[in-house]
């Protein structure tokens, strides 16, 4: 005890030097890195923090794979399907995200448009795996066959239903 | 051997596992769902914005304030209008006091789910007292369609901010309880630890989100990342464990309810005067657009991706929700574990069929 008080207090450890962090990805970053890479992407803004890059259905896991790889949009939320029946094409939207922090709030929505009489697009189950029911459930409501998806098998309707994809737009709901 | 749990078991609820056995050993499972799909955005693109609003919180009746919330969020940013600060403050109470209703039914539905009989009738019993306080401010006790796009529905009476308080102070204790006699009751622990553990990587590659997620160490929660209504203006924790594990997944509700009954607190205490809701009519113009909202559920991710064309009436209306985004991590655990594990694997991703099929 005594000698702990006649020996001088020991100097404060110095502060470690902060180590250089690497330049934060701003959110135009995004949308300049996908453009400068894809320039057949028309990428707009749906509002802040919200980017839709749509993209040729031959490019779109280039470009998912470019989100998730380079970009770090490793979440993936939802697919959602929408049937432009007067342009007559089908248009699927993958909304995916980041789990890094400060990135969460970042949506980047890409889509494609495929025509409607031949619905034919990519599975992305390779690049994210969670797009696998969201594309089964894609492909049974709007009738968009993902090729080289795994199990493209109805998941929420019968397995009988042979009527039209119900979220068509010429499907009518009975009674209506 | 090929075996179906469910549809009809008692504890898979509407939907049903594929289960692949190998005497008392699972090798793999595929889960089948479906049985309680309505075609709710079919439904949807019939009715106009405000029909959509009691309709809407029909697949999710434990968590209905949350996926209103997602909704009117929405509908509000297509307008291009932002509901009154009180509205704000109401919508917060009422999403807090559903996360707590949905995460003590969880609870209580775990509590059957490993032979704890205490927990379930605690659970029920004392969900009952956040049920009256949301049927004093919403006039229902299941389905409130309180939350609306503009605001809320009606204003909270004098009397239940009092009671209100009184009910946090009271849960608090009670929240202790639970923890001593179920959460880490040893046999408990020894049936759910180490069971059915999700490693972050996974959690994150299978678009898990919600309790699900933050029980496998990613902090994520909307609520403090993409703050919404008056969250940036409440002090609250977003807890996360790292074991990935069943019990992990319970004990996070838990915690969760604590951060909830805080909010709650703040909201009745600073709850800004003014009126609740903007006068939109029955029929509210929605110029043509797209969007993409979110809200931090119960269980998770809530989210709509609307399309407008200009019409009364929603051209598309997506609903993305957390127990369907939470379903495809069911089969990645659902594989190589015993049998008397399933129920607890089952329902500790707090999956809700009817939430799911939508």
């Amino acid at each position: 005890m005594s000698q702990a008080a006649t020996t001088p207090p020991a100097a404060p450890a110095k502060p470690a030097p902060p180590q250089a962090k690497p330049e934060p990805v701003r959110a135009a970053d995004v949308a300049s890195k996908i453009r400068a890479r894809f320039p057949e992407a028309k990428v707009d803004w749906m509002k802040e923090r919200r980017l839709k890059v749509t993209v040729p259905p031959e490019k779109i896991k280039d470009v998912s794979s470019f989100a998730k790889v380079e970009l770090g949009f490793d979440h993936i939320s939802t697919v959602s399907g929408v049937d432009w029946i007067a342009k007559n094409e089908l248009e699927v939207v993958y909304f995916v995200g980041s789990t890094a922090p400060g990135w969460v709030d970042f949506v980047l929505a890409i889509a494609e448009r495929i025509p409607r009489d031949n619905p034919v697009a990519q599975t992305l189950v390779g690049v994210w795996t969670g797009a696998d029911y969201n594309e089964r459930e894609t492909h049974e409501m709007l009738g968009i066959n993902f090729q080289g998806h795994p199990s493209p098998a109805h998941l929420l309707l019968p397995e009988d239903w042979n009527d039209l994809p119900p979220l068509r737009k010429d499907y009518v709901s009975p009674g209506r | 051997m090929a075996v179906s749990l469910g549809p009809q078991h008692p504890g898979a609820g509407h939907f049903r596992i594929k289960l692949w056995l190998d005497g008392d050993f699972l090798v793999r499972s595929e889960p089948d769902a479906g049985y309680v799909h309505r075609g709710e955005e079919k439904m949807g693109e019939y009715r106009n914005y405000i029909q959509n609003v009691p309709h809407l919180e029909r697949p999710v009746i434990l968590d209905s304030s949350n996926i209103l919330l997602a909704y009117s969020l929405g509908v509000d940013e297509l307008m291009g209008v932002t509901a009154p600060p009180r509205a704000q403050y109401l919508r917060v109470i009422m999403s807090e006091a559903n996360r707590i209703i949905s995460h003590m039914y969880f609870l209580g539905i775990m509590g059957i789910f490993v032979g704890h009989s205490t927990m379930i009738e605690w659970a029920m019993g004392d969900r009952d007292f956040w049920i009256d306080f949301a049927e004093r401010i919403g006039g229902a006790r299941v389905t409130f369609a309180y939350v609306i796009p503009g605001g809320v529905r009606n204003d909270i009476p004098e009397f239940a901010i009092e009671k209100g308080l009184k009910t946090c102070d009271w849960f608090e204790k009670r929240m202790d309880e639970y923890e001593k006699i179920f959460l880490k009751n040893p046999v408990f622990v020894q049936r759910s630890h180490a069971v059915g553990v999700l490693s972050s990587k996974d959690a994150i590659d299978l678009g898990s989100t919600g309790t699900v997620l933050r029980a496998s160490g990613v902090k994520h929660d909307l609520r403090r990342d993409e703050p919404y209504c008056a969250y940036p203006e409440l002090e609250f924790d977003v807890p996360v464990l790292n074991d990935g594990d069943s019990w992990a997944r319970s004990y996070i509700a838990l915690l969760e309810m604590r951060e909830s009954v805080k909010i709650i607190r703040q909201c009745l205490k600073k709850l800004p005067p003014g009126s609740v809701r903007l006068k939109l009519g029955p029929q509210p113009r929605v110029p043509p657009g797209e969007v993409y909202s979110r809200t931090e559920a119960a269980r998770g991710e809530m989210s709509y991706h609307i399309v407008s064309d200009g019409s009364p009436r929603p051209y598309r209306l997506k609903i993305g929700t957390p127990s369907f985004k939470n379903l495809r991590a069911l089969p990645h655990l659902l594989r190589n574990v015993h049998v008397a594990d399933i129920p607890v694997i089952y329902w500790s991703l707090n999956y809700w069929p009817v939430e799911a099929d939508r």
